[in-house]
């Protein structure tokens, strides 16, 4: 169904600011996909259209780009997508646990939707928290140190329209508010920057051992070899 | 033997606000900066000795002055691309950096950006964290409102303008090449050099693309001086950096601490490996490290000590394994990874990822032979160094490391016709009954 008016009037608007930013146009189609994926949930060939007439290109060359990324979705997906990471550190410390868990509860597989269209389940690769291993992201917020039980709650949680904090991250939003803040739209939700609050655990686990430690105050320090780490190589210091 | 510097006041209950910021050093390092010449800036960093911090290592000061020196063609503007795709599996440093202290990050760049004469610059962070996008957009947002972005920046007379873009999903865009590809707009596959970035980079313009750790050591350097940050580290890797330590790890986090340091001394630090277990094997900078073991607890976690024990620091991504972790499980599933975000661009990557997926797949199951293990090797020798970029390289790594150290466990695999490892006591919930 093509837009209304109003709602490709809207998205011109969207468009024009996002190809502003940038010296050169054609850098803005990431951010465009992430607008249209902002309004239907997915890439719909409108949505691909959509894209190729702000910036002159053929929908063969907007969906060359847009089937390259895995965080465009090429079929309508549900309102919270929840990725769980199975590359190996996350798979090791119960990732694979978790998604087989998931599979088995929700009753269905890697990118598919629930019937209710509340769930959409993936599993995804490294996602740079492996800190915080086993992680699972919702509508990319991370849930961390996830147990195959507690995944279970968080989606009946999720279905039954009560979504959970995420554990560093603001409140959820749907997959479609996430995707206008991936095209570069700030969250305009009182707080939601804020929220989420200071680092976790992990990211202050170095800064309390050095803290324990007495390490001293290295950004003061003025000692000219206060903290070099030359060693004698093997064969040299025994 | 930690040094908290980049990471010294992430527990402040607001420290990514500009406020915590500024009260906090920040935007004095800028300050020096703009009254100093791009070119001393540049010298600074060069004598401070600061290496990349995104793998390669490669001395930040020394890529700098790569960038075409006098009078600036207008039709090649400079720019500066700040790579925040952190997607190399058990890397976690960039993301809790940008979402602690972005303003960091913002600072790096402006700075950076000044020493190479560049008009725009833009942070690529991965899209898959949401919350480090917000708080990267407003710590934008707040220097812009400052005067540290924009015309004219601080009365100094110079232009720059910053924009924070979203990537959708491609481990490939961490490559530099593929980075600026896909920042044109393009699928991200890598690009054949020479010419390098510096010639011919975003837009065929000459541009310099930075890890976001590199650039967020830059300040610190511009306010208390090369020879300060040479006070850390070794001769040849000098400085403090993050060092990610997760899996297997009582207290696993974010450890800042010189170059030189050894996994001994940051499992101390860490509370060693999880309680009844011992150390299996690790990767000292991401699975495109090859692994090591035990044997290599007293290695030096620097470029060239690292390098001299067969592997690379790369990333500085510690990930711990013990001795319930199946290494072959492991290497499988590095090489679905590989294979799955194999950007299809040469043929050794593409087909070499694919059919080593199969074969590890037929190991873990128990059906493979001592004959797979010299396919693999040798598929191994056919894609490192034969491939376009460095993602087929790294895919080798796990998969030659491991039958260095481990080839006994793949035997065992095919003489007991299966995994001999239980997978639920490598997990975190082990025996929780979950």
């Amino acid at each position: 169904m093509p837009y209304d008016p109003e709602v490709r009037e809207r998205l011109e608007r969207d468009a024009k600011q996002i190809i502003a930013r940038y010296p050169q146009p054609r850098s803005a189609l990431q951010p465009l996909l992430h607008l249209v994926q902002a309004e239907e949930g997915y890439l719909s060939q409108d949505g691909i259209g959509f894209c190729a007439d702000q910036l002159g290109l053929t929908r063969a060359e907007v969906t060359a780009v847009a089937t390259f990324y895995t965080m465009y979705k090429r079929r309508p997906s549900g309102a919270y997508h929840v990725g769980v990471c199975t590359n190996t550190l996350c798979a090791i410390m119960g990732g694979d646990a978790i998604f087989a868990q998931l599979k088995e509860h929700l009753g269905i597989e890697h990118e598919e939707t629930t019937e209710d269209g509340a769930v959409t389940l993936e599993h995804i690769e490294c996602n740079a928290a492996c800190d915080y291993a086993p992680v699972v992201m919702v509508n990319w917020e991370f849930f961390d140190q996830v147990t195959p039980q507690s995944s279970v709650q968080l989606v009946d949680d999720l279905r039954a329209g009560n979504p959970p904090t995420p554990s560093r991250g603001a409140s959820l939003c749907t997959f479609k508010e996430v995707s206008r803040i991936l095209a570069g739209f700030p969250d305009e939700r009182f707080g939601a920057v804020d929220a989420g609050g200071p680092a976790g655990e992990a990211t202050l686990a170095g800064l309390r051992a050095a803290r324990e430690s007495g390490a001293g105050d290295p950004w003061n320090s003025t000692e000219p070899d206060a903290y070099r780490m030359d060693r004698p190589t093997e064969g040299e210091g025994g | 033997m930690l040094t908290p510097v980049m990471s010294r006041y992430w527990d402040h209950p607001q420290s990514w606000t500009l406020d915590t910021y500024l009260a906090n050093d920040g935007y004095q390092g800028l300050r020096k900066a703009l009254a100093m010449e791009p070119a001393e800036v540049v010298q600074l960093v060069k004598d401070s000795g600061l290496r990349g911090r995104g793998g390669a290592g490669f001395p930040a000061g020394v890529k700098w002055g790569f960038m075409p020196q006098g009078p600036i063609d207008p039709a090649k503007p400079h720019y500066l691309v700040v790579n925040a795709d952190e997607s190399e599996p058990g890397t976690c440093k960039d993301i809790p950096l940008m979402m602690a202290t972005p303003h960091l990050l913002v600072e790096g760049s402006i700075i950076a950006a000044y020493a190479m004469r560049a008009s725009h610059a833009f942070i690529y962070v991965r899209g898959e964290v949401v919350h480090v996008l917000r708080r990267l957009q407003r710590a934008v947002f707040e220097a812009y409102e400052a005067g540290y972005l924009g015309r004219n920046i601080l009365g100094s007379g110079y232009d720059i303008e910053l924009i924070v873009h979203a990537g959708s999903g491609a481990y490939i865009c961490g490559e530099e090449t593929a980075l600026l590809d896909s920042l044109e707009g393009f699928r991200g596959q890598p690009r054949l050099r020479p010419p390098f970035p510096a010639q011919s980079g975003l837009y065929a313009c000459p541009t310099t693309v930075n890890n976001a750790e590199t650039i967020a050591s830059v300040p610190p350097i511009l306010v208390k001086g090369a020879s300060w940050f040479r006070s850390f580290g070794t001769e040849k890797s000098t400085g403090f950096t993050l060092f990610s330590l997760s899996g297997h790890v009582a207290r696993p986090g974010q450890y800042e601490a010189p170059l030189g340091v050894t996994l001994r001394e940051l499992l101390d630090a860490a509370g060693g490996v999880r309680p009844g277990h011992e150390l299996k094997f690790w990767t000292p900078g991401g699975s495109s490290t090859p692994i090591l073991t035990a044997e290599h607890l007293d290695v030096p976690l620097d470029y060239e000590s690292i390098g001299s024990a067969g592997s690379m620091l790369g990333t500085k991504a510690l990930q711990i394994f013990d001795d319930t972790t199946c290494v072959v499980r492991a290497v499988l599933r590095w090489t679905e990874f590989y294979a799955h975000e194999s950007c299809g661009k040469c043929t050794p990557c593409r087909e070499g990822t694919y059919w080593m997926v199969q074969i590890l797949q037929r190991l873990e199951r128990g059906e493979g032979s001592k004959e797979d293990l010299e396919t693999m090797l040798d598929a191994s020798d056919n894609i490192l160094g034969r491939s376009f970029c460095a993602l087929g390289d790294g895919a080798t790594s796990p998969i030659t490391s491991s039958i260095q150290y481990f080839r006994d466990e793949y035997i065992e695999h095919f003489a007991q016709g299966g995994c001999p490892f239980d997978a639920e006591a490598a997990t975190l919930f082990a025996g929780a009954g979950l």
